[in-house]
């Protein structure tokens, strides 16, 4: 390491009256152009268009049910997404996406390194938009940091004053988008806007303005170095085939300024493509040289590639010093082996299959979802009641869910049982003896039911059946319990 | 800071190591971000202010009460006043309602058997179980035999004002003690015994005089068992010729009945309950299964 001289000389100052923090050195990242620049403007704006206007996208689901596309209905325990309801009991299915998640972010990493990191993760996609702002209303690198050095002036107090009025603005959309996924998008935009909302959502949008303030304006870089555990998980995720933004040291080394670099090369020695311009390192938001290597800090976004290239082309030398490649690779070219470049092998069919499966289970399971849940639970004391007449009954307590919008009559029915009676409280017996159990639209209903015996001669232990049906959409649900006697 | 200096530096690092080593493994001595450290102050200002503001320090026989006098017992009775808020408008109508309308609307139909299961856990359930099955002496309200009815009106009663309570409206009448008393022989006593084995069609001891315990049941027992031992709800006289046994079966237990004589006592729960307490109630053990009249 080059620098290790200097580090050990500061190590050896710690040692003496070693101070309790480091401070954070100030980043001041440069404009820059490019491809990988372009990529995260539209990132930028899809991720935060899909974020701000999502919640006022209507779905019509008829009466009886809220027409936004997105709502967590907490209230009343229900999450809509366009044509999928989820209950409270199925909240299975968000961990079937959290693990979808998963998945996709290991894939990701094992194709191209730390693509959610540099482009598509909150912190990412709010810090970069917090930069524009700054470069815009304070000027570029250069000028920022003349700013911070230089006595303050009116001025520059004035940019930095609009700056935050404009960051707080931001983060205080932030919060009033969240709060907008929680209830009626516009009706809450309107009682937010004449001061009627509920308390609980200004809280929130205090509470998120200010994370969003303070995270996107200030921790920035340091949320993906210290706070963020998946830089450290990821590194325990990769293997040498994943393509990571890469300094090709075997194109660049040794560096030197131009003049140098021509007059060694005019000698017939070696020399790289680096000119040491160090615009890599200026345009970096998290400030790490990516000549260094692969580092913890690094979020990949890709912007050096952009100032590099810039560079490259401006000093006509081949593009692409850093790239999107594989140390092995340079280390391939380096020797004189050929370039090893495998996007399909093990670790990425492993993570698509994964992906595929544990996609196609829940499609399917969404898919095969019954409208009618039934639960049926045996009293658990008595077990079992003698009748006067000498007839063993047993008592349950039936939950039916009607995930319909309107009102249901269901059926249900008991067998296993030859000759035994059904009686239900809290709903009705028809002329046919079935027990018919009326429920609301999207919502459950407890009742109770009371199976007899035909006669006191009965197993101890007998397997019933509780069938449910809705005779209107022939949907159905069966579950097994037990009739208990003496 | 505190530990001592010392000079081994980590080579690949460079960064100096704070001297503690596991397997030859050294820890870096890297210091802290700035605001994790701002972090870990504020978070013992927020401490020392927490313990002044809070009940926070055992003494020896209280504790210190904090500056803001704030107290779990009062914070649960916000919570239990706030609940009782919530449940006012439900409970009025349960107390405006009769309790057929009640059993005939679904809604507070629902909401009445939920507080009554509330209140059958605290205050029945000792006697008559968790689930309301009995036990020795204590009916079982689960099933379809009632010694004082089955009905609401009959069940509400029984829960309002008690089975030989103190209460003056509370159901009254005793089996007498008729072996005790003098009032029958033992051979009398074993003999109708077998009898009222009989009636519910078990088996009696080998050579019994059957006719003779008839006799004795027509004298003494027909009064308040009724002449084919079906009981009598008014008197709260068991009915002796179902499958049903308050006590027990078998003839010892039949015998010490007429030895000692039977008297449970059921408290009145009338000013011991509110009254849509006890409606709760009367509804829910009604809900049980055992309405006679179904």
């Amino acid at each position: 390491m080059a620098d290790a001289p200097v580090s050990s000389s500061l190590a050896t100052a710690q040692a003496e009256d070693a101070p309790l923090y480091a401070p954070r050195k100030q980043i001041y990242p440069q404009a820059v152009k490019g491809r990988f620049r372009t990529i995260k403007w539209v990132v930028l704006a899809i991720t935060l268009g899909i974020y701000y206007l999502l919640p006022f996208i209507r779905w019509d689901r008829g009466p009886n049910a809220p027409d936004q596309a997105i709502l967590v209905d907490l209230a009343n325990g229900r999450f809509y997404f366009f044509f999928i309801e989820i209950w409270p009991q199925e909240v299975y299915y968000f961990t079937g996406l959290l693990v979808l998640a998963a998945l996709a972010l290991f894939l990701m990493n094992a194709v191209a390194g730390r693509v959610w990191c540099g482009y598509l993760c909150p912190q990412t996609v709010w810090t970069d938009l917090f930069y524009a702002v700054e470069r815009w209303i304070e000027g570029d690198r250069r000028e920022r940091m003349r700013h911070d050095k230089e006595k303050l002036t009116l001025k520059v107090a004035a940019q930095k004053g609009l700056k935050h009025f404009i960051w707080l603005m931001i983060a205080w959309w932030t919060g009033g988008a969240w709060v907008l996924y929680f209830a009626d998008a516009p009706t809450l935009v309107y009682e937010l806007a004449t001061f009627q909302a509920p308390m609980l959502a200004y809280i929130w949008i205090g509470i998120l303005t200010f994370t969003t303030y303070t995270l996107a304006g200030f921790m920035r870089e340091q949320v993906c170095t210290y706070m963020c555990p998946w830089p450290r998980i990821q590194a325990a995720l990769t293997d040498e085939y994943a393509l990571n933004v890469t300094y090709r040291y075997d194109r660049g080394e040794p560096r030197g300024s131009m003049k140098k670099n021509e007059a060694l090369k005019f000698q017939g020695l070696p020399a790289g493509d680096c000119i040491d311009c160090n615009q890599c390192v200026n345009v970096c938001p998290t400030g790490v040289d990516i000549r260094k290597g692969l580092q913890l800090d690094c979020i990949q976004c890709g912007l050096c590639i952009d100032a590099c290239n810039t560079v490259m082309e401006k000093i006509d030398r081949p593009l692409n010093l850093i790239a999107y490649d594989t140390d092995m690779n340079v280390k391939a070219r380096m020797e004189g082996r050929p370039e090893v470049r495998r996007i399909v092998r093990p670790r990425t069919i492993f993570y698509a299959a994964i992906i595929a499966i544990v996609g196609a289970i829940m499609i399917g399971s969404l898919a095969m979802r019954q409208t009618v849940y039934l639960s049926v639970m045996h009293d658990r004391n008595p077990l079992f009641v003698r009748l006067s007449d000498g007839s063993i009954r047993n008592g349950f307590t039936i939950r039916v869910a009607n995930k319909n919008l309107d009102e249901r009559s269901y059926i249900l029915a008991v067998d296993g049982l030859p000759g035994a009676k059904l009686d239900i409280v809290g709903g009705e017996i028809d002329q046919q003896g079935r027990a018919v159990v009326k429920v609301g639209p999207d919502q459950t209903l407890e009742a109770r039911v009371l199976v007899s015996s035909q006669g006191s001669n009965v197993a101890s232990s007998t397997d019933i059946h509780f069938t449910l049906t809705d005779p209107n959409s022939g949907d159905s649900t069966r579950m097994s319990d037990y009739f208990k006697a003496p | 800071m505190a530990h001592e200096k010392h000079e081994k530096v980590d080579a690949v690092t460079g960064v100096a190591t704070t001297g503690h080593s596991w397997d030859d493994i050294e820890e870096l001595n890297n210091p802290l971000p700035r605001w994790w450290l701002w972090t870990f102050y504020l978070c013992i200002v927020w401490a020392i202010a927490y313990c002044i503001a809070y009940p926070a320090w055992p003494l020896v026989s209280s504790y210190t009460k904090g500056a803001l006098g704030w107290h779990s017992r009062d914070a649960v009775e916000v919570e239990l006043a706030a609940l009782k808020d919530q449940r006012s408008g439900m409970t009025a109508k349960l107390a405006a309602s009769s309790l057929e309308e009640i059993k005939q609307d679904p809604e507070m139909f629902a909401f009445a058997r939920a507080q009554g299961k509330a209140a059958f856990g605290d205050n029945c359930a000792p006697c008559h179980g968790a689930g309301g099955g009995g036990a020795k002496g204590y009916p079982n309200l689960n099933d379809d035999d009632w010694l004082w009815g089955g009905s609401l009106e009959q069940v509400h009663h029984t829960i309002q004002f008690g089975v030989r309570s103190t209460n003056d409206q509370g159901h009254s009448g005793t089996m007498p003690a008729f072996g005790r008393d003098g009032m029958l022989k033992r051979e009398e006593i074993s003999q109708v015994a077998d009898y009222v084995r009989s009636l519910s069609g078990l088996p009696t001891e080998k050579g019994v005089d059957l006719a003779a315990g008839a006799k004795v049941f027509a004298d003494n027992c027909a009064a308040c068992h009724g002449d084919k031992g079906q009981g009598m709800l008014e008197l709260g006289a068991p009915n002796l010729s179902d499958q049903i046994w308050l006590f027990g079966s078998d003839k010892a237990t039949i015998v010490e009945g007429l030895m000692i004589g039977r008297g449970s006592v059921m408290p009145a729960w009338h000013g011991r309950l509110d009254d849509t307490t006890i409606k709760a109630l009367t509804l829910y053990v009604h809900s049980l299964g055992g309405d006679q009249n179904r």
